[in-house]
């Protein structure tokens, strides 16, 4: 674990201990972040932001978070006003319960996870558009236009309760929800630090939502 | 629906680019890192490298360059040359590569598709083909492997076939005969591989112009395009290609250049 070095805003990212974590923290730290990877509940103290990338499936990233006490110290940071952005996997554990292996997830946000609906093929993964929610001010799609590409490399995806906190839906034969958000709960099913300069700006933005959201 | 892709290629020794062109010396855009970021900056929709680093032992500075790159160019990253084994791909995939290209290696040991799928995900796994018109065969296609140096006497629908069911997510395709000319791409190859697989076929070999990419697409079959010489002859920028694709009427990702 490293020392936040002063420097931008502290965000975490959480060290499943597998995958891919490289682009990730190198996004973050292009747009103005402090990043600290955090394998421990000890890393997180002082995040504005915590970074619940994605890389594997469900029950064993529930299961190595549980296991290092990282699903409770992530609970009690959201509890205390921390900002939550979770990313493809990461944005599914937000949810209540995955289909895919069955798997309880963090729970914060009402909804189940499916797998892709009507999908050609699966994994779905490739450049796919963005299409916005027609009301959608939130700040983290500032700056994005309907029909922006992404990222995605998936084959579930979450279904929200609530409709009302869908941001952006993308179409892979059935839609589905690629980006949410509620209160301080942020999720995108495409991969921003996989985007090019459009994936930058969503991270830019969760950035300064979560500074903006620490001074509140 | 997915959007068609634009990729450069890179070949890259010692942890320096070291071709892409017969006509122009590229010593001064050596670093594979920096042509990465250019390209993805450009609209690139991924960047491939591929690794003609002789000596094994000295892999460990690909993956230093795959780390640089990874740090700094926000695109997928393949990665493919030389890489035999489990371990091999899962140090190419902790660097922070995407997904893995086997060719050589996949061919004398199937099952090395099928245990990197299982392990690391199919999406990871990328099947490098180079098909070579198969003198004889009407209509067919020989896999050479070792750089296009060694025949193998397999048919490439079937190995493509054979692959996929291995757990490959997808095809790399290389025309050897297409290949260096700037004629465009070998469509019957492309048509006839496409229609043979349901995962997604990669083309590369002979890109000229934007006009190829086109054809690739709309005519072969592909999902994606890849090229080198052209992109890195300046002869066109991945932005007048895409251009030309969205002019065609089909679905690419337009990055505005930066001002």
């Amino acid at each position: 674990m490293s020392a936040w070095t002063g420097h931008g805003v502290p965000v975490a990212v959480v060290d499943y201990g597998a995958g891919n974590i490289v682009s990730i923290t190198g996004a973050l730290a292009t747009v103005g972040a402090d990043v600290r990877l955090a394998a421990r509940p000890a890393a997180l103290v002082g995040a504005v932001m915590i970074v619940v990338p994605g890389v594997g499936a469900s029950r064993p990233a529930m299961r190595h978070l549980h296991r290092v006490g990282l699903d409770t110290a992530i609970r009690e940071a959201v509890s205390d006003g921390v900002t939550l952005l979770g990313v493809c996997l990461g944005m599914q554990l937000l949810f209540e319960r995955s289909e895919e292996d069955g798997a309880e997830g963090l729970g914060f946000l009402r909804g189940n996870v499916e797998p892709v609906p009507e999908a050609p093929l699966l994994p779905h993964i490739g450049w796919n558009r963005l299409r916005l929610a027609t009301e959608t001010t939130h700040p983290l799609m500032a700056g994005i236009v309907d029909g922006t590409a992404a990222y995605f490399l998936h084959s579930y995806a979450a279904v929200p309760a609530d409709p009302g906190m869908v941001l952006a839906t993308t179409q892979h034969g059935g839609t589905f929800a690629s980006a949410v958000a509620q209160g301080r709960l942020l999720g995108v099913q495409f991969h921003p630090e996989r985007s090019g300069p459009d994936g930058l700006r969503v991270l830019g933005n969760a950035v300064g939502f979560a500074a903006a959201a620490a001074r509140d | 629906m997915l959007l068609r892709r634009v990729i450069p290629c890179l070949d890259v020794a010692d942890g320096r680019v070291v071709k892409g062109t017969k006509f122009v010396d590229l010593q001064d855009q050596g670093d594979p890192a920096e042509l990465a970021a250019r390209y993805a900056a450009e609209g690139a929709d991924e960047i491939v490298f591929l690794d003609i680093t002789a000596a094994p032992e000295r892999r460990g500075t690909l993956l230093e360059v795959v780390r640089r790159t990874a740090t700094r160019s926000f695109v997928p990253l393949t990665v493919g040359g030389g890489v035999r084994s489990e371990a091999e791909m899962k140090g190419v995939l902790r660097a922070g590569a995407d997904k893995v290209a086997v060719n050589t290696s996949a061919v004398l040991e199937p099952s090395l598709i099928k245990r990197c799928a299982r392990r690391f995900g199919r999406q990871c796994v990328v099947v490098a083909i180079d098909a070579k018109r198969w003198p004889g065969h009407r209509g067919r296609w020989e896999v050479l492997v070792r750089g296009g140096r060694d025949r193998t006497g397999l048919d490439v629908v079937l190995w493509a076939q054979r692959a996929a069911q291995m757990g490959a997510g997808e095809i790399l395709l290389t025309s050897i005969d297409a290949d260096g000319t700037n004629r465009g791409f070998d469509l019957e190859l492309l048509r006839t591989v496409s229609r043979a697989v349901e995962i997604p076929v990669v083309a590369s070999g002979g890109a000229g112009g934007p006009a190829d990419f086109d054809s690739a697409v709309v005519d072969g079959g592909a999902d994606a395009v890849l090229a080198a010489g052209i992109f890195h002859r300046r002869e066109y920028s991945i932005g007048d290609v895409k251009a030309a694709m969205a002019a065609a009427g089909l679905p690419v990702r337009i990055v505005p250049s930066p001002a």
